[in-house]
């Protein structure tokens, strides 16, 4: 799972959207609908068309069966069910799941931590709506010079060099390198970071 | 002599009723009465019965002492008899006769079984049953799993595990399916109920091993923590190590689908430390060298999930490994084996000691030959379950069909699963089961090709069946031989087999089939449809033809707003309809919406189509007695 799962909202991301990446690295938050489930996109345009008119079955329909190219595949047809099929296959989700990037996210008195793949985030509005729907509760608002405010909480990370700094301080690409693990900061520990970095 | 209070007809008990296969038709075809759908809380009683835990015949009022008068005396009596009354359906009726058999019957129910979360709120569901000790609940529809829903749909646990913490300190097992369920959740749970024994998590998600962690570590009555098929996200906490060192009242640890790695010596102690353990099922990152110890430490499991099954990869080549048959010659007692989860075959005749008595097998992740199998199952007389990958081929099943005179339930998987391939089993297969295998309950039938005369065979063969899927992967496939519609197959087996009550259909079908369905399915109550049918008739035959029927999920075939509205008469009857990528349009589902004020009329869009055009992409609607829920997501509307 990932923790990767973004809640709908009707929020208008794109108004508010804190950009910090490199110019040119944006993207349109609607591509970023449900997050880990990219893999459910599914192939929906081509189940109408090979329904046809009335889903007559008729020869028409038995050639694209015949096709010898590798059919596109028809969602959720044979019905098994993606933990069987992935288990027939154990090699190629655990490469899967490599491909990703999972970085640890603690939070000061919580209970227990989670794993979430960065790379299912398209930057860092989705990252902090992520966290704050993971953890329940409100992170604020960015900005370079106060930190994080209105909130009690300032999300953390740690880089490579074993320092800690502000999520957000550097763009986003940058981030994604150098990140090693995330930590949602509490009170005045999340203050201090945010002044003077 | 009871009072003559009016009876309460009510159609809310059939959302209480359980759909176990063992029991008999459970719906009742009582039309809803807008006046039954109040609750009874109002009611006071005068005479207080015993409101502690557990049963109690012959406890009585501890407040107040009234002389109880006839009616009172014949309450304390009905109660002291329903304590024992444990079928739903029993219940149910009992519930029906009179206000104080209602009232009665709510006070001694133990298992509440819900069979669609929204069906009925927490709340309702509270305040009637007081007494619960034991909760079912069933969430997402089935189809579900396949992906054709988005996700976030909704059955989340959160608003039943608050009422429930409230209302049911003794609640001791939580039974759930298809439902979202968060490591907060859990948390609760393990918090609120501190004689909890069983949890059952069946093709859940939303929680990870945080959640499990608290789980052992709180639940310090708990005696089952089954994970079936469900996803467990991985937050690198070591749960396994989180159960008790002194000791766990452990019968049943099953966590084959969990995909993280554990820690091996945590389960090693606590294994060592589950006297009573009967019931383990490993997942893949258990080693055969892994199994072997546990095996040794536990030769009284009648259940067991042996993992990978296979070395390690430091075991080196050709060195002797433990003496894998001798563990399982100990373990006299095992009655099911399941796990083979990256099988080396060379291993497999170290389970030939415990075949004889096996009556389930589940090779459904054992990428098996007929070669190896063959030596193996011709032991296995006693088998009853048999769950398989088709690898096995024809050839395979013919050595099933040879041994295996018990058989009652077969599963026959793909191991690749595509539309496009020769395919290892076929017509052959089914044949030969159908004539070996006489006994035979229910089957699950995944291949690329089928003729009718096999499945006719079947259903002339096999008079017991009571669940057939079949699922031929290539759409629209016609019988391989003669070049005609699947029809006369299923038709056959809803003509021969009296007992059938779910039946899943597949390849080409006209009309016809549906028509048979119609007219000889009258005990069906599940049915699901893929791909097939010419046009409205093929849905109305179904719909009209079917008293029974309870949950019907249908995708891709031609059925439009005028078959849709041929079932009102029915749709209160079912537990829910589910239609995608049919030919169903807006109106049509608001005209159902309309007509029936007690359905929950869902129209959901997939996400990357979420533009409101005149077609519905995916219907699924329910009765309830809430009506819409408040937890719904933006790709769902409710009519």
């Amino acid at each position: 799972m990932g923790g990767g799962a973004a809640y709908e909202n009707d929020l208008n991301f794109k108004a508010t959207e804190l950009r910090l990446g490199l110019p040119g690295t944006g993207c349109t938050n609607e591509e970023q609908a449900v997050s880990g489930a990219k893999n459910n996109k599914r192939p929906l345009l081509e189940t109408r068309e090979e329904r046809g008119s009335k889903g007559k079955s008729d020869p028409q329909h038995d050639d694209q069966e015949t096709d010898p190219a590798p059919k596109a595949r028809i969602v959720g047809w044979p019905p098994i069910r993606s933990y069987r099929k992935n288990s027939l296959q154990p090699k190629k989700a655990e490469a899967e799941a490599a491909a990703g990037m999972y970085v640890k996210v603690s939070m000061d008195g919580a209970p227990y931590l989670r794993k979430i793949d960065l790379k299912v985030y398209k930057g860092y509005p989705e990252l902090l709506k992520a966290l704050e729907n993971m953890f329940k509760l409100t992170i604020g608002e960015y900005s370079e010079r106060e930190g994080y405010k209105g909130s009690e909480y300032a999300p953390t990370y740690e880089d490579k060099e074993g320092d800690w700094m502000l999520v957000g301080d550097v763009p986003w690409d940058m981030f994604l390198t150098s990140c090693k693990k995330l930590r949602i900061m509490k009170g005045s520990e999340a203050r201090g970071l945010g002044c003077g970095v | 002599m009871i009072t003559n209070k009016k009876p309460r007809s009510s159609d809310t008990d059939s959302i209480y009723m359980r759909d176990d296969r063992t029991e008999m038709s459970e719906d009742d075809d009582r039309s809803p009465s807008p006046n039954s759908i109040t609750d009874d809380s109002s009611q006071t009683r005068t005479y207080t019965t015993g409101s502690g835990p557990g049963p109690g015949p012959g406890s009585s009022s501890v407040l107040e002492y009234l002389p109880p008068c006839p009616d009172q005396v014949l309450e304390n009596v009905l109660e002291n008899v329903l304590w024992f009354l444990t079928s739903r359906k029993d219940r149910n009726a009992a519930s029906l006769v009179c206000r104080s058999w209602y009232r009665v019957e709510a006070l001694t129910r133990s298992d509440l079984f819900i069979g669609n979360c929204y069906a009925v709120s927490p709340k309702r569901a509270t305040s009637r049953f007081t007494r619960i000790r034991s909760v079912t609940l069933k969430g997402r529809p089935r189809f579900a799993d396949f992906n054709l829903m988005p996700p976030n749909w909704g059955a989340h646990l959160a608003p039943w595990v608050s009422a429930m913490a409230l209302t049911y300190p003794w609640l001791e097992k939580v039974h759930l399916k298809r439902m979202s369920v968060t490591d907060d959740d859990l948390a609760l749970l393990a918090e609120s109920f501190s004689g909890f024994k069983e949890l059952v998590l069946v093709c859940c998600d939303g929680f990870g091993t945080s959640g499990l962690a608290i789980v052992a570590s709180r639940c310090r009555q708990l005696k089952v923590l089954d994970l079936i098929e469900s996803e467990v996200s991985d937050d690198d906490v070591d749960w396994i190590s989180y159960f008790p060192d002194t000791g766990t009242c452990l019968e049943s640890l099953i966590f084959d689908c969990v995909e993280c790695p554990i820690d091996f010596d945590a389960l090693e102690r606590l294994v060592a430390n589950s006297p009573s353990l009967k019931k383990l099922r490993l997942n893949r990152h258990v080693s055969m060298g892994q199994l072997h110890r546990l095996m040794v430490q536990a030769p009284r499991l009648t259940h067991l999930g042996t993992g990978s099954f296979s070395p390690s990869e430091d075991v080196a080549q050709g060195e002797q490994g433990p003496d894998y048959v001798s563990a399982f010659a100990a373990c006299k007692s095992i009655v099911c084996l399941s796990g083979f989860r990256e099988i080396i075959p060379d291993y497999l005749p170290a389970i030939n000691p415990v075949c004889a008595n096996l009556t389930s097998l589940n090779f459904s992740y054992a990428n098996v030959s007929a070669e190896h199998l063959k030596p193996i199952i011709s032991n296995c007389h006693k088998l009853q379950i048999f769950w398989v990958l088709d690898s096995i081929c024809d050839e395979g099943l013919q050595a099933v069909a040879a041994t295996c005179k018990e058989l009652r339930e077969l599963r026959v998987f793909p191991f690749e699963a595509r539309e496009d391939i020769e395919g290892p089993v076929s017509e052959v297969g089914l044949q030969a089961v159908s004539e070996g295998c006489r006994k035979l309950q229910s089957i699950l039938y995944f291949c690329q090709r089928m003729t009718n005369a096999a499945v006719v065979a079947m259903s002339k063969n096999c008079p017991d069946l009571v669940v057939f899927r079949l699922c031929i992967m290539g759409r629209h496939r016609p019988d391989h031989v003669t070049g005609e519609p699947m029809d006369e197959g299923f038709g056959a087996i809803v003509m021969n087999c009296k007992k059938l009550t779910r039946l899943a259909v597949s390849g080409l079908l006209t009309d016809r089939a549906f028509a048979y369905i119609g007219k000889y399915g009258k005990i069906v109550r599940t049915l699901s449809v893929a791909f097939a049918g010419d046009s409205d008739m093929g849905l109305k035959y179904v719909l009209e033809g079917c008293p029974r029927l309870q949950k019907l999920e249908i995708r891709d075939s031609p059925f439009g707003d005028a078959a849709l509205l041929s079932g009102l008469h029915h749709y209160y009857n079912m537990r829910f309809l589910w239609m995608s990528a049919c030919n169903l349009s807006n109106q049509g589902c608001q005209q159902i919406a309309q007509a029936l004020p007690r359905l929950v009329v869902e129209v959901i869009k997939h996400e990357d189509n979420l533009d409101m055009d005149e077609n519905v992409d995916t219907l699924y609607m329910y009765r309830s007695l809430e009506g819409p829920r408040d937890d719904v997501p933006r790709f769902v509307s409710i009519l």
